[in-house]
């Protein structure tokens, strides 16, 4: 074998050198490109939001009225519905999705967990605004007859049932949010399950583990992962604005019982932006949105933390 | 491929695309661009087709994106035209960066529609009546105040569950602006607007929101457009008007309605004829209007868009009908003729031809 030519070595080093230092600049400039929206982002929506900060300060977060004929903003309703929509569905959807998706890797026969796993991403794929309409029309007046009615008579006497079961309002809202988020989360902890080695089941069955016992195990494994995947859901459900807005009851209030109509963020933000006359009402649906980043941005840090000291916990149980 | 070089591919690339895009067709077809109320998008789809059928030259863009962002549009000029069921107010009028003039165009209606069973005739409500069943004072369909609109039918003991729009809407306006007329307790206490607060009731999203949940609700009430009520085969409320009469909406108590108002309308043509004098006016009636400068910056566009109008109000009335919307009264075409008359080009009329 010939040694290779001192000069072309030198030069191919250098071409791999500069291919490096352009391809490192492209990945970095695809990070820094994030970090560069979400900033172009918070700045713009805080300069829109500026005169109704300034005209309403913290007011704006604890008034609970909104009226815009009258010029009155108050965004506490709107933070409540959010934040309670939000985790009715993913108090809902979590466990659902990761049964469909033990099933679908640990008990499933191929030829079952394919078309399934394909239903699953389906169902991720239709827009909102048919899952809306199908809530109206569908959804609405089967749980009004044959779900509102059973549940207000068992737990009608908590605060959570009270009202006129009308199919309509902050239960519906949540479920249909469930629905909707389900096949994120089920799609990505499949994937995860997916990726935990079967040397570790195999394992387990050989140290006598019984199937539940050794999903089990799968599962603490990927525990991280489907911490990731809830939230993942869980933002989609802050932000999800459509189908909630046709279903929700679109009433600025503060209800503890399920069955009465409320309102989210994006909803009133998507209702009332394209009508919405005047500066200070303009600025104070910019301000909602600025609200609505901070939201997403506590409870999944909250979520996140949760998760932490829960993965923490079981680790050392473990 | 060096870098630089890709660059400048992708610069002379934007270049040209641009430079594609903003140039004017001289002597081409001639495209227009016109957005606002979407109470009047189905006919406005109707006449932009047949117009262009007729003038092949012509393309007339409409989307229905609301009256207000058809308003804020015509205000930084990035159409031609707005269409809106409310009028502008004098703040917007005078904001505007030219003078704007309202040229009314076809009528609408706003009704109220409601799910109850059991009743075949048509229910009856009085103007407090309607304004107490919104504010909340209403709450259940055998309450004493239905029951003397309505003798003799035989109204259930059940809670009443009204809806509302909840997007910001023209609908909402008209309707608002007709309680605030009636009743000074809804004048004082919501007011009216595109969004106002209401006091009860559940929100929908749209004419199609408010349909749907009324439909799917037993024992609901509340207000849509005309056309969503009669094209979803719901039954329509009669309601009393200024004399006295339970008045079906149609499209003759509609014209009545703007027809019996003409003498009050002033010079601009902004008039509001919800809750109007006359026999069979029907109460919750308003004007669609074109709104669009009254000095256009191009001649060609200028031109056509008055023809489109003219059009639109003569011969185009006789689509109105079929979709549900009510035609202009006589004396109204001619008002509005003479408006549309004053547009002008470099102070040119242009309207001769």
């Amino acid at each position: 074998m010939s040694q290779p030519d001192n000069k072309t070595e030198e030069a191919r080093s250098k071409g791999v050198l500069t291919a490096d230092t352009i391809y490192r600049a492209l990945l970095l400039g695809c990070a820094s490109l994030i970090i560069v929206i979400v900033l172009a982002m918070l700045v713009v929506i805080g300069q829109g939001s500026l005169l109704s900060i300034r005209e309403f300060g913290f007011h704006f977060l604890i008034g609970s009225v909104w009226d815009p004929v009258k010029g009155e903003f108050g965004a506490l309703p709107f933070i409540y519905g959010t934040v309670v929509s939000s985790v009715i569905a993913v108090l809902i959807a979590t466990p659902l999705s990761i049964g469909v998706a033990v099933f679908l890797v640990e008990q499933a026969p191929r030829s079952l967990a394919r078309p399934i796993g394909f239903l699953v991403e389906l169902l991720a794929a239709i827009p909102s605004v048919v899952y809306g309409l199908w809530a109206i029309f569908v959804l609405a007046p089967l749980l009004r007859v044959y779900v509102q009615p059973p549940l207000q008579a068992a737990l009608g006497w908590t605060p959570f049932f009270k009202g006129t079961a009308t199919g309509i309002g902050m239960f519906t809202g949540g479920l249909i949010l469930a629905i909707m988020i389900t096949p994120i989360i089920t799609a990505v902890v499949r994937d995860i399950l997916e990726a935990v080695p079967v040397t570790q089941r195999e394992a387990a069955l050989a140290l006598g583990a019984t199937k539940w016992e050794t999903t089990k195990i799968v599962l603490a494994n990927a525990s991280s992962g489907i911490a990731g995947a809830v939230i993942l859901g869980l933002g989609r459900a802050i932000g999800e604005t459509m189908a909630v807005t046709m279903i929700i009851g679109n009433r600025p209030q503060i209800s503890v019982s399920l069955f009465e109509p409320g309102y989210t963020i994006a909803s009133v933000i998507a209702n009332e932006f394209t009508e919405a006359t005047g500066d200070l009402y303009l600025s104070a649906l910019v301000e909602m949105g600025l609200i609505l980043f901070v939201v997403t941005f506590v409870v999944t840090a909250v979520a996140k933390l949760l998760i932490l000291s829960v993965g923490r916990k079981t680790r050392r149980t473990a | 491929m060096s870098f630089n070089k890709l660059l400048s591919l992708i610069f002379l690339g934007a270049l040209l695309s641009t430079s594609c895009f903003s140039g004017r067709q001289g002597s081409g077809a001639i495209k227009i661009q016109g957005a606002g109320s979407s109470l009047i998008n189905p006919l406005m789809q109707k006449w932009v087709s047949e117009y262009g059928n007729m003038n092949s030259n012509v393309r007339i863009d409409y989307q229905s994106i609301g009256s207000g962002g058809g308003i804020k549009q015509v205000k930084e000029r990035t159409i031609q035209f707005g269409a809106s069921d409310l009028v502008m107010s004098d703040a917007d009028l005078k904001s505007a960066p030219g003078e704007i003039i309202h040229v009314p165009v076809i009528l609408g209606a706003v009704v109220l529609t409601y799910n109850l069973e059991g009743i075949d005739q048509p229910l009856r409500f009085s103007p407090l009546v309607i304004s107490d069943i919104f504010l909340g004072k209403i709450t259940t369909w055998d309450d004493e105040r239905i029951k003397a609109d309505n003798p003799g039918v035989p109204l259930p003991s059940v809670p009443l569950t009204v809806v509302h729009r909840s997007d910001g809407s023209g609908t909402s306006a008209i309707f608002t602006n007709y309680l605030s007329k009636v009743s000074p307790e809804w004048k004082e206490k919501v007011g009216e607007g595109t969004s106002p607060s209401w006091p009860v009731g559940l929100g929908g999203k749209g004419n199609e929101g408010v349909t749907g949940q009324v439909k799917q609700t037993p024992n609901t009430i509340g207000y849509v457009e005309l056309a969503y009520a009669v094209k979803n085969k719901m039954p329509v409320g009669l309601i009393k008007n200024k004399a006295g009469n339970y008045v079906v909406p149609n499209f003759e108590t509609v014209t009545n309605a703007a027809a019996e108002t003409i003498d009050e309308t002033p010079d601009d043509l902004r008039a509001s004829i919800t809750d109007a004098a006359g026999q069979s006016a029907y109460p919750i009636s308003s004007y669609v209007y074109v709104i669009l400068y009254k000095e256009q910056t191009d001649e060609r566009i200028g031109r056509t868009l008055v023809d489109f109008m003219k059009w639109g109000i003569n011969d185009g009335q006789r689509f109105a009908q079929p979709l549900y919307y009510s035609p202009l009264p006589a004396g109204m075409v001619k008002r509005a003729s003479a408006k549309i008359a004053l547009i002008t080009f470099n102070g040119q009329s242009l309207s001769a031809n």
